[in-house]
């Protein structure tokens, strides 16, 4: 489970001056559903989510991670999460046994279980053909799996996706979003961030729109639509980010 | 401080390099190949050039002396000068390489030196050509014989002793031993090509571990592994480490093998004359204390310890491998400079230069090489890099925990 309080994150900038990236960010997500982070470009998501991966220190505010405090224990919370993003490339000149058999290592895994849980995971993606292979040979599709394989090898309770799909084939993007669902369905908490309207209708079991730092609406799309007189998203989306307001208050 | 991991990523590190065909090289295959082929590609054009301007008898020309058929004929007779025909283009000959160097004399040289007149012999010669300085040479010793010769004679004929003009004899007697001499000749080299490699050997590793992993985007994929920083950071350090030393040892070992080697082609192969020629070109080879030079590793440690920690520190600041290319070269100067400045002639290592950081390890590996152990300055040189070198570790691990350094934009 995830809980944020107040997470603030406050970048000094020589040329912009003072960015707040994160802005007083509070939301909670439970396990077995998935929370999707919803934003426009520099919204804030990705800070939001280094913030949770404890890659980033808050200015303010605190955040859990499966009962862990990112500012206390950080290194249990990184123990407890998978994180993927499109920014999180692979080694090279590894090959993917050996991508995934190094994060096991370093979650602590003795070679056994490192064996077994590879094979669980090659099995699952299909990716025995290439197992073996050296990963800067990879096509995109074979890339996203063993990404997605390194991010399971230590099964953790907390899943951590950000634009997972950006600059995938619509294939590959089914894959990502079905293996999401999966994550779901094993009861991990997940946290989805993007700026695709339409995976976060399928996916998401609870939707925060952000922008420019600071979390403008929260609560389940049937929630959104209710308070803001729409059904569809993007329209939703729009009247949130350019304060439109709320069509009951 | 888990140990464990940091082997982790060591190993990881370890194999990611060994398959990275631009470390490779930089790491393993220059510093193997860097002493032999300055030694016999040096030595060997060295000594063949030296042997081919030695084996040609050089021509020469008499200006002059047309009523002097004495020194003409000892001139002409001399064998090692074959004597062309007077022309007055002597000068551009020589310049033109067709002709090596002429000698000018009095026509009534002959004469005047029976009257016991003074007279004037002038060579002229290429200055810097070494065949052209090789003729000249030798018509230089010619008229000194002749010289000697006319003295004797005068001598004799007033029944005087040789030594009226020779009151005393000066010789010059060398009392270091050959090791030192060796040593102070190659001494100030050898340090800095150590120095010099150490920091290369650590270059593409350092850039590549920190601003390359940043570039490829793999920066942020092992900072959510569990993985302490600390723990992440001297793995890594310890990778930069391995491919300092390793440039290192290797150049040690292969130049280990090529010098005796080398020496042995280059003496034997050309017989004396290329020992006298690789002699006159300053490329003997030298006798190296071989302790000295193991201490000169062991001094050299910490040293790259100093290297790995500030260049990778540096390289982390890099958002890309070019851009930390750029700032890590420039400080290849700051390496080079206290390495030279133990070549000068007259920098003699005290306590205060014993602080100097790089200039106090050259300085003391020049006096190791050459076989002198001071073992104060030995303790207090290593001590004081020691601690540079822990500074350095301790602000690579300061940067490596700031998240403005890490995500840079
Ligand atoms: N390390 C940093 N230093 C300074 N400013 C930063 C840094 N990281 C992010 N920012 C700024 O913070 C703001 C939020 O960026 P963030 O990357 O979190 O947005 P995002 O929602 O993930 O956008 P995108 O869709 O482009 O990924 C942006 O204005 C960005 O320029
Ligand atoms: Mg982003």
């Amino acid at each position: 489970m995830i809980d944020a309080r107040h997470l603030t994150k406050v970048f000094h900038d020589k040329k912009r001056g003072e960015i707040r990236a994160v802005d007083d960010v509070s939301f909670r997500c439970e396990p077995g559903r998935i929370y999707g982070l919803l934003g426009a470009n520099g919204a804030g998501k990705t800070t939001t989510l280094r913030l949770l991966a404890t890659l980033l220190k808050p200015t303010a505010g605190d955040a859990t991670v499966a009962g862990f405090g990112v500012a206390t224990a950080p290194e249990r919370v990184r123990a407890s999460l998978g994180f993927l993003a499109a920014s999180t490339a692979l080694y090279g000149r590894l090959t993917a046994r050996e991508t995934i058999a190094y994060f096991g290592q370093l979650n602590g895994m003795d070679d056994a279980l490192i064996a077994a849980r590879t094979k669980l995971l090659a099995d699952e993606l299909e990716m025995h053909d290439f197992l073996d292979r050296r990963v800067d040979k990879f096509s995109t599709g074979m890339k996203q799996k063993t990404s997605i394989a390194r991010t399971l090898i230590h099964d953790p309770a907390v899943l951590i996706f950000d634009e997972p799909t950006l600059g995938l084939d619509v294939m590959a993007a089914r894959t990502i979003v079905r293996f999401v669902r999966d994550c779901r369905a094993r009861g991990k908490t997940v946290i989805y961030s993007t700026h695709i309207m339409s995976e976060v209708e399928k996916l998401c079991d609870a939707i925060g729109i952000i922008h420019d730092g600071r979390l403008l609406a929260t609560g389940t799309l049937e929630e959104l639509r209710i308070a803001y007189a729409e059904s569809d998203l993007e329209e939703i989306f729009v009247k949130v980010v350019t304060g439109a307001g709320k069509a009951a208050a | 401080m888990k140990t464990r991991d940091i082997f982790t990523v060591y190993f990881k590190e370890l194999r990611d390099t060994l398959r990275d065909r631009r470390t490779i090289i930089t790491m393993f295959v220059l510093p193997t190949i860097l002493m032999p082929t300055l030694i016999f590609g040096f030595g060997f054009i060295a000594s063949k050039v030296v042997r081919q301007a030695r084996a040609e008898t050089p021509t020469i020309m008499i200006l002059g002396a047309a009523s002097s058929s004495a020194v003409r004929s000892a001139l002409e007779a001399h064998p090692r000068i074959r004597v062309v025909p007077a022309a007055d283009d002597y000068r551009t000959r020589i310049s033109d390489k067709t002709l090596r160097a002429a000698v000018e004399l009095p026509d009534d040289f002959d004469a005047a030196l029976a009257r016991g007149e003074p007279a004037q012999v002038r060579i002229y010669y290429y200055e810097g050509e070494l065949k052209s300085g090789f003729a000249a040479g030798e018509l230089d010793r010619f008229f000194r014989d002749y010289r000697e010769k006319t003295l004797q004679a005068r001598l004799d004929s007033r029944g005087l002793p040789a030594t009226l003009l020779r009151p005393f004899d000066v010789t010059r007697q060398n009392v270091a031993p050959p090791e030192k001499v060796g040593g102070n000749l190659i001494g100030g080299f050898i340090p800095y090509i150590i120095i010099l490699l150490c920091f290369t050997g650590a270059m593409y590793p350092a850039m590549d571990l920190t601003a390359g992993e940043k570039e490829r985007g793999t920066m942020e994929t092992i900072l959510c592994s569990p993985v302490g920083r600390t723990e992440l950071l001297l793995g890594k350090f310890l990778m930069v480490l391995t491919g300092s030393l390793s440039t290192v040892v290797l150049a040690g070992v292969s130049s280990a093998i090529t010098i005796p080697l080398g020496g042995l082609l280059f003496s034997r192969g050309g017989g004396a004359a290329a020992a006298a020629s690789a002699a006159a070109s300053g490329g003997t080879m030298p006798l190296i204390d071989p302790l000295g030079l193991l201490a000169c590793f062991v001094m050299v440690l910490p040293v790259a310890v100093l290297f790995a920690a500030a260049i990778f520190t540096l390289a982390l600041f890099a958002k890309s491998y070019k851009e930390a290319q750029s700032t890590v070269s420039p400080l290849i100067v700051v390496v080079i400079l206290p390495a030279l400045a133990a070549m000068l002639p007259g920098v003699e290592l005290n306590a205060k230069l014993a602080l100097v950081p790089l200039l106090n390890v050259s300085l003391v590996c020049k006096e190791l090489v050459s076989g002198v152990f001071q073992w104060d300055l030995l303790a207090l040189i290593f001590g004081s890099t020691c601690v540079y070198a822990a500074g350095a570790l301790a602000l690579a691990v300061r940067m490596f925990n700031r998240e403005d350094v890490i995500f840079r934009t």
